[in-house]
């Protein structure tokens, strides 16, 4: 490219200077904010000054142990077994609450398992962070694929000339356009665990063989069931996304792979798919994107429930900073979600890195 | 034979036509659940809830609800509010996001990257977690209005918009797409003489409807669905938009039907903004000509 | 842009100023009063009259009402204190008083004693040997029953001086549910998640003997919420989801509100706000007392309340106001509104439902003999967050000495980062 032609240091800053001083005040500015937080006691409420604290907030929500727990013994020496023959282990709170070890104080058992008679136990500081942690993972790991590739095909399908196709394509495009809250509000009524609309359908169609199932009460099924429903609230939009791509592909390409007798997927896989690069870097983004902020769907339909099933980190920063009025913690676990988006956010730009 | 392919033909779209009605039906119920709702008294809408009852205008029907939701808040002013903000709040942003990202793609100047990758990274950042930290912010810039110079932003328009115009999600869109316009284009028209301010605007713009479309329809969306942010700055009902309103249907004993008749009367402003906008899409669709 | 809806108000103030140089609202100066009772038509009607009245009657003081939605009340209040914007005259959660007078949210309330000698205690705000804020009502819960479930089932009757005891109480349920004329035996109320979960079922675990802090210092929860008592308790509520006894924390809220009426839930456990509404739908209902579970029954006590915010540069016009609006005809008012306890017994017999032989007098009882206010500390409000985590964790099946050991453990922590809470 002929830099000459599009070197102006004049025109460029003018250019993008509205938008990024806007930026830097409203999102840039309190970030920073929030991160200063992050390093003090500041309450959300309360007359005590604020101190700085260094990296206290860190430990708190990461600190990670773990410790062995030898099997129980009577008095001849032999393992202790329940009528199961299950190994019986002393608790963890014989630990973490004992005076011998002040290290541990606190902590709690985030999940265990057994080599040989011994268990080994993950104690955490703040295992409810952690099961935050690794649902919004799993969530983000499930939805950016399946919204992803459901929007495709949907805008591929819609993409076609067919008497009436708009009527269609705004009906995909109507659980985007209502409120996500709205959204939520009313799928705790499909999701019923007694009476609810999807148990009703599920009995019927199996001819009342189907058990019931208390789909946002169990904590097995909370969090599919809220994958489910974003998946389907969000896919009309992505589908948009899609679209904009699709039609940004030359005609005369679709033509000539005609005039060459291509397949259909080999239309798509040499034709559509490389026109839609820049398109798929995008959706992948924000669906990633969108699946860490992962919030109002929590707050309306399971409050992280049942048993932190569907805790998620945005929630918990959210629940810490105004619940539980320690702003300070709500902002570290900003700051830290900052870092991993970040961190995963560089993986991707690599793994789709033009080659 | 000829008929034979025309019959085929005939089978195949129907397929077609099937297909896209079974999907089109899980998209559309929980919706059709919220207005046929809001039709019914409160008690027939959660005992149907269990049956496909749910799905029929059936019973008793009435438009009540949505004259007691109109008795209960003021719908209207809500409305108004939402409308007014985001309408506005979607023209500035598409203005000023455009404009960064015509600069990031078609022109080099010194910090361009940094600024880019700066400005990328924002839209990591959920809001939720730095709306304290903004408030402060606000609650201490300065403003001139009717009243003259005042200090702090809280009840006002004027707070639930600026903060909201630049972001990075939309300048990333913009990015995206005009990396895949021709750039000889912009070269060629530089080569004319014509001032970046042309380009952008001439050449740039005009070609950019799909993005503006999706652009506008996000933020249009973000906007439209705001929470946290005016329930924390507005404390006047002048100032309040739609889903702060919405709370005031949840008393202790929530008012279903009023719920429903609300929510599907603030669907209604969305959902005309999507079709208008629409009607743009498939104008930039037919120009193009592109097939499937 | 700003206020152009104001600008427009005080035009037209101006205007009516030079019409008529008479009127008293020359004189008057303005006081802003925050509700939290947006969206409810009965109780913004009387909040207004209350208003007007006040208006009215004198001319130094004008108030002025701004109404939020309920379930975001606190919330813009904290916002707009963070952001120096509070009213001269506040609306507060009785339980949550404290945490707003420590934080210097709220200044003592200065009103004339005698005015509240006779009221409800839970009505009375105390924090740090001051009054800081007053209520019109006071709330209570009761068991909700029908006297023919009682028959049906062959149970006595629980009266003040003998509620059942939990042993009672057990095999109440337990009858209910054998009887298989029910979804569930008993209503908690599970799908009112906040604030509820503290004010309505803490009073079970007191009545174990446990608490959510140790009164005595408020300064750990350490052998209050983990005690014996408090495992037994938390024993207890488990049983309760484990054997389908009531419904769990995924209860749809509209089961909540129609479940009892329609007759799918034997009991339920419910507020006298709902009193009304369930009067009319159900010919039959009794409003039982608690059970006691070895420590006295208990409920919970202190609704929302009227204060002076700290900020306030006019505490004598809003205490003047607050003095206004604590006269019986007021409370009457409210009540047969609204349903709550009347704060005095004057006002009680005012009222057709809470005087002598009314349907819910039974409540004006409930209130004086079984009422305990929630822990009075400004940790209250963290506290009660993470109780109801417990509460909610225990029902879901969460080993019970562990979670409450754990909410112990972070209750303890809130208490030491904000130096014991000024106690």
């Amino acid at each position: 490219m002929a830099s000459k032609l599009t070197q102006s240091n004049r025109a460029g800053w003018s250019f993008a200077l509205p938008g990024f001083a806007l930026i830097s005040a409203f999102i840039i500015l309190p970030f920073f904010f929030a991160f200063g937080l992050s390093l003090t006691n500041q309450r959300l409420i309360s007359p005590n000054p604020t101190e700085f604290v260094g990296m206290e907030n860190y430990r708190d929500l990461l600190g990670l142990a773990v410790i062995t727990l030898e099997p129980g013994r009577d008095e001849a020496g032999q393992v202790l077994r329940d009528e199961d023959g299950e190994i019986e282990y002393p608790r963890v709170r014989t630990i973490t609450r004992s005076d011998d070890f002040p290290q541990y104080r606190g902590m709690r058992e985030w999940f265990r398992w057994q080599s040989g008679e011994e268990a080994q136990v993950v104690i955490a500081s703040d295992v409810v962070f952690m099961k935050a942690l690794t649902n919004t993972l799993v969530f983000v790991l499930v939805v950016a694929p399946a919204q992803g590739g459901l929007a495709l095909c949907l805008a591929l399908l819609i993409n076609q000339r067919l008497r009436g196709i708009n009527v269609f394509r705004t009906i995909y495009f109507m659980p985007v356009v209502v409120s996500i809250v709205v959204v939520s509000l009313l799928w705790r009524f499909i999701y019923d665990g007694s009476d609810g609309l999807l148990n009703n359908m599920l009995a019927g169609l199996t001819f009342g063989f189907f058990q019931p199932v208390d789909w946002l009460g169990n904590p097995d099924t909370a969090l599919g069931s809220i994958i489910a429903m974003s998946v389907w609230q969000g896919v009309g939009f992505h589908m948009v996304i899609w679209l904009s791509g699709l039609q940004t592909i030359s005609p005369t390409l679709y033509e000539a792979a005609e005039i060459e007798g291509a397949s259909k997927w080999q239309t798509f896989r040499y034709v559509t798919w490389p026109g839609l690069r820049n398109t798929a870097v995008l959706v992948l983004i924000v669906i990633t994107m969108q699946g860490f902020a992962l919030f109002a769907q929590i707050d309306v339909m399971t409050k992280g429930g049942p048993l932190d099933s569907t805790q998620t980190i945005v929630f918990q920063a959210v629940e810490r900073g105004y619940g539980r009025q320690d702003i300070s913690g709500g902002s570290t676990i900003s700051v830290i979600l900052f870092l991993i988006v970040l961190t995963i956010s560089f993986v991707q730009r690599w793994l789709t890195r033009e080659k | 034979m000829a008929s034979i392919t025309q019959d085929n033909h005939g089978l195949r779209l129907g397929v077609r036509y099937l297909v896209l009605t079974l999907i089109a039906l899980i998209f559309i119920f929980p919706l059709v659940f919220m207005v046929i709702s809001s039709l019914k008294p409160d008690l027939q809408l959660l005992s149907d809830t269990s049956s496909l009852r749910a799905f029929l205008p059936v019973g008793d029907i009435s438009l009540n609800n949505y004259t007691a939701a109109f008795e209960r808040a003021p719908v209207g002013l809500f409305v108004f509010n939402s409308v007014f903000v985001t309408g506005l709040t979607v023209i500035l942003s598409l203005f000023v996001c455009s404009l960064a990202a015509f600069s990031f793609v078609f022109l080099s100047w010194t910090g361009r990257d940094v600024v880019l990758a700066i400005i990328i990274a924002t839209f990591i950042i959920p809001f939720e977690t730095i709306a304290i930290p903004l408030l402060l912010i606000v609650s201490q810039l300065p403003w001139i209005g009717f009243e003259g110079f005042e200090i702090g932003w809280l009840n006002s328009y004027q707070v639930q918009i600026i903060p909201w115009i630049a972001d990075g999600l939309t300048v990333f869109l913009f990015v995206q797409f005009f990396r895949d316009l021709p750039k000889d284009l912009i070269e060629a028209s530089r080569v004319e003489g014509a001032s970046w301010w042309q380009i952008y605007r001439k050449v740039v713009m005009p070609l950019s409807g799909p993005v503006i479309a999706t652009a506008a329809i996000l933020k249009f969306l973000i906007m439209y669905n705001q929470y946290l942010w005016p329930l924390i700055v507005v404390q006047q009902e002048a100032y309040r938009p739609v889903m702060v309103g919405l709370g005031y249907f949840f008393q202790l004993n929530p008012a279903w039907g009023e719920i429903m008749a609300y929510l599907t009367l603030i669907t209604v402003p969305v959902l005309t903004f999507y079709l208008v906008l629409q009607r743009a899409f498939i104008a930039s669709i037919a120009s193009t000509g592109v097939k499937g | 842009m700003k206020n152009a809806a104001r600008l427009l108000t005080k035009t037209t103030a101006l205007a009516a100023v030079l019409a008529a140089t008479t009127t008293p609202a020359l004189a008057q100066t303005e006081l802003s009063l925050w509700y939290h009772g947006a969206g409810n038509e009965v109780e913004e009607t009387l909040i207004n009259r209350i208003v007007s009245d006040f208006n009215a009657s004198q001319g130094d003081w004008e108030v002025v009402l701004e109404a939020f939605p309920q379930g975001s009340y606190n919330d813009s209040v904290v916002a707009a204190a963070l952001a120096g914007n509070l009213p001269d005259i506040l609306d507060v959660d009785g339980p949550v008083m404290p945490n707003w007078a420590w934080s210097g949210y709220m200044q003592p309330l200065t009103i004339d004693e005698g005015l509240i000698a006779n009221f409800l205690p839970g009505t009375k705000g105390m924090w740090d040997g001051q009054l800081y804020s007053i209520g019109l009502w006071d709330a209570a819960v009761a068991l909700y029953a029908r006297q023919s479930t009682l028959d049906d089932l062959g149970l006595r009757t629980p009266t003040l001086d003998n509620p059942w005891s939990g042993d009672e109480f057990m095999a109440a349920l337990e009858a209910a549910q054998a009887s298989g004329d029910y979804e569930y035996a008993f209503d908690l109320g599970m799908a009112w998640t906040g604030e509820w979960y503290p004010y309505a079922f803490s009073p079970f675990l007191q009545s174990f003997g446990g608490d959510i802090v140790d009164r005595s210092t408020y300064q750990t929860a350490d052998g209050a919420l983990n005690s014996d008592e408090a495992i037994a308790f938390g024993e207890w509520w488990q049983s309760l989801f484990d054997n389908d006894l009531v419904p769990g924390t995924s209860q749809d809220p509209a089961d909540r509100d129609t479940g009892f009426i329609e007759g799918r839930y034997a009991f339920a456990w419910n507020g006298n706000w709902a009193a009304v509404g369930h009067l009319a739908e159900v010919d039959d209902l009794v409003f039982l007392p608690a059970p006691d579970f070895g420590n006295g029954a208990v409920i919970g006590a202190a609704s929302w309340q009227f204060g002076v915010s700290a900020t306030s540069e006019n505490p004598d016009g809003a205490a003047a106001f607050i003095e206004f609006a604590i006269q019986d005809e007021y409370l009457a008012a409210f009540s047969d509104g609204i349903g709550l306890i009347p704060s005095t017994p004057s006002a009680a017999a005012m009222t057709d439902t809470y005087q002598e032989g009314g349907p819910l007098n039974v409540f004006f009882g409930l209130s004086e003999a079984q009422a305990l206010v929630r822990p009075v500390t400004p940790g209250y409000v963290v506290a009660a967050s993470i109780f109801e985590k417990a509460l909610a964790d225990i029902a879901n099946g969460a080993d019970v000495a562990d979670t409450l050991d754990a909410a112990v453990d972070e209750i303890d922590r809130d208490i030491e980062r904000n130096s014991g809470y000024g106690h």
